[in-house]
């Protein structure tokens, strides 16, 4: 088992899109936060959407 | 590892419906914790949700732009899209496979025993229009007179909202009663729709028509974590293709959009040893089936 993981490992590299893209969304999560989008998620999300359920 | 995943998928359920007052309060939760994205569909007007639905809170965004534009808010949705893409960057569609409760209804609908039938693949792409049009464009461009746009995918097709939230909002507010019409008739007949599918069909909501679910499979070639295939073990059995639970066929197509990493192929199906689960391209874990290394071929 150790063994095929170790061939595994020198076989292939390590793959750095994926922390390009966590970084990018990192970054655009930081932005929403700071322009305060939080706060406006909150207000909707413990308010009873009776459009969205498909009621009002 | 069927079990631990749905135990997960139970865990994950009840850490997003958490908040177990609601038949004394008869309203929903309102808490702090809501502020916190919940990974998979779970709508977030659910009485005992304690999370936000990042679909839903993205349409309400996008509705309420040009309302907010001219209010000097700039409330674009990048907390929603940023929280749900650090997500996809992570896990991909894998939260489909074990972070989603409204997949889980789906999975133990389809384990009522019946015959089972295909989705059809060109269906596949319906939730890419879903995505797009009834999440983006149409909350964008269709406003009120004040420049307010309606969350369309909420209102008039998410068959999550009408069985977690629709449906008990009515029980535990009667007043909503005299309310319902037309739209709600929609979006229940929507509902029982998917769910007679999700007996004879594996999860026919994911594959056809969820927009969270498309919005993780553009992460499926760029993922962290994802399963491996080691084309060298590969003997093009097939064996993978009648496992899936998304109509995946592995060995053609690893990257694909459909795969939540369930991981039934990896430990149901390949007797190769030729599918791995990796985080970053580092194996995470192969298959364990008390097979020496000696008697794989």
């Amino acid at each position: 088992m150790s063994q095929t993981i170790s061939n595994s490992l020198k076989k292939r590299p390590l793959r750095k899109a994926p922390m390009v893209v966590i970084a990018a969304f990192l970054l655009l999560w930081l932005v929403g936060v700071a322009t305060g989008e939080p706060g406006r998620v909150l207000e909707q999300a413990v308010q009873v959407c009776l459009s969205c359920i498909g009621i009002g | 590892m069927e079990t631990v995943r749905k135990w997960v998928q139970l865990i994950m359920g009840f850490l997003m419906n958490s908040s177990w007052s609601f038949p004394f309060t008869r309203t929903i939760y309102q808490g702090p914790l809501k502020v916190l994205c919940a990974p998979g569909l779970n709508c977030y007007s659910c009485p005992a949700a304690t999370t936000y639905c990042p679909m839903g809170s993205l349409q309400q965004l996008l509705g309420g732009l040009r309302f907010a534009l001219e209010n000097g808010q700039y409330y674009f949705g990048l907390s929603v899209l940023g929280s749900i893409g650090i997500l996809g960057g992570l896990f991909g569609r894998m939260i489909c496979g074990w972070a989603c409760p409204f997949g889980f209804i789906q999975e133990l609908l389809h384990k009522i025993p019946s015959r089972k039938f295909g989705v059809p693949h060109i269906l596949s792409y319906g939730k890419f229009v879903f995505l797009l049009l009834f999440v983006i464009v149409l909350p964008l461009a269709l406003v009120d007179e004040s420049g307010i746009g309606s969350p369309w995918f909420c209102k008039f097709v998410c068959p999550a909202g009408t069985l977690e939230a629709g449906i008990p909002m009515l029980f535990l507010q009667p007043n909503l009663r005299n309310t319902i019409g037309l739209l709600f008739l929609n979006k229940f007949v929507i509902m029982l729709i998917f769910l007679t599918w999700a007996i004879f069909a594996s999860r026919p909501f994911c594959r056809t028509a969820c927009p969270l679910g498309a919005f993780y499979a553009l992460f499926s070639r760029v993922r962290l974590i994802r399963l491996h295939l080691d084309e060298s073990r590969c003997t093009n059995c097939k064996a993978c293709h009648h496992v899936c639970p998304m109509g995946v066929k592995f060995n053609e197509s690893p990257d694909d959009l459909e795969c939540i990493s369930c991981l039934a192929c990896m430990n149901k199906a390949c007797k190769f040893d030729a599918i791995s689960l990796e985080i970053g391209g580092i194996p995470l874990a192969v298959p364990d089936r008390g097979l020496s290394p000696a008697s794989k071929p």
